[in-house]
Parts: C-alpha cells; structure tokens; sequence
C-alpha cells in the first residue's frame, strides 16, 4: 500500500512539476545569467561581468529597495493591527457574518487591482468623490491626500488586506477556547490573556500572514505608480523600467536577482517553520 | 468565554466598516462611468449612459474581450486539471517528497508577479518564442496553477481514503478509483477552484502586461488608459469587467444551490 502510494503521490505531482520546470526554474535560471552579463546586452552569449550589481550601488538604487521594503513593513505592521480585531471576531465572535465578510473579501479580490486603485485616485482626488462633495456642501475643500508616502502605504494595505485577515482567522481559530477560559478563571486580565494565550497558539498564522503581506508588498508596483504619483520609486518599478525605458536587460536582471534573494529567502525561512497539514486542516 | 453583546456589536460594525472601505472605490468608479461629462468632477450634474453604448460598439474592447476570454478560459481549464493531481499529492497520497512539493507549490504564490513576468520574457526570447495571448497562459498557470491546488487540497483534505481503500480491495483499478471515487468527491472543490482560475487571470494585470506581446487584455489597456489621461472609457470598461465577475459568480452559486436540490429531492425519494 506504501509502495503504490508513493507511486501515485509521484505521478499525480507531475503535472504540477512540468509547469514549475518550464516556467518557474527556467525563467529564473535565464534571470540569473542574465544579471551577469554586460550592460545592455539581449542575447547569453556574452563574457560574464558583474558591473550590473556594481550600478545598484553607485546608481542609488539601493535606495528604492529600501523604500520598498520600509513600505512593506510599514503596511505590514497596520495591516496586524487592522486586522487582529476582525479576524478574531471571524474566528471567536461572529457566526453567520463570518461567511458575509469572507465572501465580501474574497470577491473584491476579483477585481483587478488596477480598477481598485484607480477608484481610490477618483474618490480621494481634488473634485473627487469626498473633496467634490464636502465643497459642494460647505464651500470649503482639502489638499488631496494623493501623491505621499502615506497614501502609498494605505494604498499598500488596502490591496493586501486579504493576505493577512484570512491566515490570521485560521490561526486564531487554532486557539482553544478552553485555554481562554481556564486563563480567565485563573484570574488572568485580557492584556494576560491576549499575549500569554493568544499570540502564542495563534503564532503559525501570524507568521504565515505577515510574510504573505511582506513580501507581496516588497514587490508591488500599482500602489507607488496609481496613488504615489511616483513620489517614491519602488524596487520592482526600477526593474520594469530598467527592462522597457533602460532597454537593459542585466541591470534589470541584477535587481531582479537583489529582490528574489531577499524576498526568497524570507518565505523559505517562514514556510519551513510551518505545517501546512496542520493550518489546513488534515484530519489525519 | 464568550464575547460581550457589547464586543460582539463593536466587531461588527467594525466588520461592516472594513466592507465598506474595500467597495468604496468601486462606488467612485461606478459613479464616474454614468457621468456625462468628458472630464470627470464630483458632485456629478449630468447622468447618462452614452459611455456604455460607446464601449459596447467598439471593435477594440471586442477584441480586448476575446482576448481576455481566451486566455482565462484556457488558465482555468488546465488548472483545474493540474489542481486535481496536484491536490492529491498535495493532500492525499503519502509519498516520500511531499512535504517538500508542498512547500515548493508555495514558491509562486509569494513571487513578485512583474518579476516573473519579466523572467518569462526573457525566457521566451531565449527560447525564441514570440510573446503572445497564448504565452500569457503560461505565465497566468505558473501563478494560478498553485492557488487552485490549495483550493482543490482542502476538499482532499476532508475526505476519507477509506472510500479509496474499500474500492480497491473490491478489485478497482486507479483509473476507476479516480473516475469513480475521487473525482466525485473532488468535485466542489474543483468547481470552486476553477471559478478562482477564471477570475484571477481575468483581473490579472502583472504577469500580462509583459507575457503579451502585441496582444492586448482587459486590465493592461484600462492601465495604458489611466497612465495616459483620464478616459470616460476607462470607468465604464472597469464596471462592465466587474459586473461581469459578479454574475459569474452568482451563477455558479445558483448552480451548486440547484444540484443540491436536485439531489436532496432524489435522496428523499429513495
């Protein structure tokens, strides 16, 4: 039975395999070579110099890779706090309401993030939907909140607000309520209860959930671009730009790399810490 | 220790609010799409719907919409299939390496999806394929092929392998076993993972704007739109696309609320 297991577990892999081989590990194996190659040139075949990394240094674009990941944890921290409260209400509180909002959350996942950012400049804008109105009623307007650092990271923890709420739920949901009660009888306060009971036993969807948000957000382009103004250059638009405007294939290459080390490292560390079969459920 | 009235009512306003916040701007959009003016400002004078009559005569947003159709009705039809094999290796069979396949199907989801998409083009020019619609599947599956696996896992999850076993021990072979146990118990779970497929590539901006090549989808031309200047097309186009997703959404629903029925009534009968 082991045996026959072990086969089918292989087999049925396979297809999933294929994919990963051909447009996963290939890409990022041509992404790598390329990052070595010298500057703006679009074919393999060239001897390998590493004066492209030497640019992120020089060029400053040390400086967009920490802006991007000082966003990402600055949206990742609200984000905690945003969301602990709701999502022990989804796993502790509500009943029915919990399917309300999952499916509420789920669904404006499918609309693509473009038209949800864009609705955001059209409702924060000057003549927008709030400043238009507010002027409309009292005769006096605001300075839009548009084109900040600010308005980047709302803009950051509106997208991926759903990348934290739904880990922490199931993480939440994994507390026991008999630990709350015998802390509670025992005479502990919430603020006991809360970092002695809940952030522990609740820690594998903390985890999973910052580092879904991190590093999702360490990526991300839209929000700097539709709602920054570009007040901030963030790493991934200086990879796109070094690939279509800087018709640079290794330096974009090389920042690519930079991004992938860090973020890949990142979610190998939490993945390995943490069992899947366990956060989804396997019975057995 | 259950929650005060008082928590409960605070948490779901607060529920409600977060509700509130994530539609609000598909409210602005929405408004700016019946507006009658070229150039948008709130509070708005004049409702029409000529934008929507122009957008639906227009041969670009057919082309835009066969496009984007092709390509999301390929994703979900090769997802699901990869998701259903995967799924049972994810979930199901216990073989040697998986828990490593279980983590390397995570790889994906947390990438930086304009990186891989730049990866992929450059991955197409080495190989000397020419970006097209057709290559944008390829660059959607690698992202949805994964998150359909995880939907598809958790049904796998559920069910109990001593169905499989019964079936087996009665002289089943694995391509009945499969057709005849595994497949039906599977099946929400792949309808609920294709419905995902279909929307996310469909929404998906990132991985097409560079997999593309000439070819042109629904939310890279609403992108090329609003970097460009304000369009009245562009609200208009982004509410179609939405309404869309929704009764899509609705008629899957419908459809697994009529089966159930259909089979209720039939077990009642027997």
């Amino acid at each position: 039975m082991q045996k026959l297991n072990n086969k089918l577990g292989y087999l049925s892999s396979l297809p999933m395999l294929a994919i990963f081989a051909m447009a996963f590990f290939a890409p990022l194996i041509v992404v790598a070579l390329f990052s070595i190659m010298p500057p703006k040139v679009f074919s393999l075949s060239n001897a390998p110099d590493f004066s492209a990394y030497a640019v992120f240094f020089q060029q400053g674009y040390y400086k967009s890779l920490l802006w991007s990941l000082g966003m990402a944890l600055a949206s990742t921290l609200v984000l905690l706090v945003v969301c602990w409260p709701l999502a022990f209400g989804m796993a502790k509180v509500f009943k029915g309401f919990t399917l309300v909002l999952t499916i509420a959350v789920v669904m404006s996942l499918f609309v693509s993030e473009n038209i949800r950012l864009f609705g955001w400049v059209l409702t924060l804008m000057k003549g927008g939907l709030i400043e238009g109105h507010i002027r409309a009623w009292t005769g006096n307007g605001f300075d839009s909140p548009l084109y900040g650092v600010p308005i980047i990271i709302s803009g950051l923890v509106y997208v991926y607000l759903p990348f934290m709420l739904f880990p922490l739920a199931q993480g939440i949901s994994m507390v026991p309520d008999d630990a709350r009660q015998a802390a509670a009888d025992l005479g502990a306060t919430r603020w006991q209860i809360f970092t002695q009971i809940d952030i522990p036993l609740a820690a594998p969807g903390i985890v999973v959930g910052c580092l879904l948000s991190f590093v999702l957000a360490a990526g991300a382009v839209a929000e700097a671009k539709i709602l920054g103004g570009q007040a901030v250059i963030t790493i991934a638009d200086d990879i796109e730009t070094a690939f279509t405007f800087g018709q640079d294939w290794p330096l974009g290459s090389a920042l690519s790399v930079i991004l992938i080390v860090i973020i890949g490292s990142l979610a190998l560390f939490g993945v390995s810490r943490v069992d899947l079969d366990k956060i989804m459920g396997r019975k057995r | 220790m259950p929650a005060s009235a008082l928590t409960r009512a605070v948490l779901l306003i607060y529920g409600l609010l977060v509700i509130a916040l994530l539609y609000l701007p598909l409210v602005s959009v929405g408004f700016a799409s019946v507006s009658k003016a070229r150039y948008l400002s709130f509070p708005i004078k004049r409702y029409s719907y000529k934008w929507y009559g122009e957008v639906l005569e227009s041969g670009t947003v057919r082309d835009l919409l066969l496009t984007s159709l092709s390509v999301a009705a390929i994703v979900t039809i090769l997802s699901v299939v990869i998701a259903f094999f995967g799924a049972l290796a994810f979930a199901r069979y216990d073989w040697s390496y998986r828990s490593t396949f279980q983590k390397l199907i995570l790889l994906p989801i947390f990438f930086p999806q304009t990186v891989l998409g730049l990866a992929l083009l450059m991955w197409f020019n080495a190989l000397g394929v020419i970006p097209s619609w057709k290559t944008a599947v390829v660059a959607h599956l690698v992202w949805i092929a994964p998150i359909a696996t995880l939907i598809v896992a958790i049904r796998a999850y559920s069910f109990d392998p001593a169905l499989e076993e019964a079936a087996r021990d009665m002289g089943a072979n694995t391509v009945t076993i499969l057709r005849e146990i595994t497949l039906p118990l599977l099946m929400p779970g792949l309808v609920s993972a294709g419905l995902f497929a279909f929307l996310l590539s469909w929404g998906n901006f990132p991985l097409s704007l560079f997999t593309t090549g000439a070819d042109s989808t629904l939310p890279e031309w609403l992108y090329a739109k609003m970097v460009s200047g304000y369009s009245p097309l562009v609200p208009t186009l982004g509410i179609l696309s939405v309404v869309g997703s929704i009764l899509l959404i609705l008629t899957a629903f419908a459809f697994g609320w009529l089966i159930r029925t259909i089979r209720d009534s039939r077990a009642a009968q027997h």
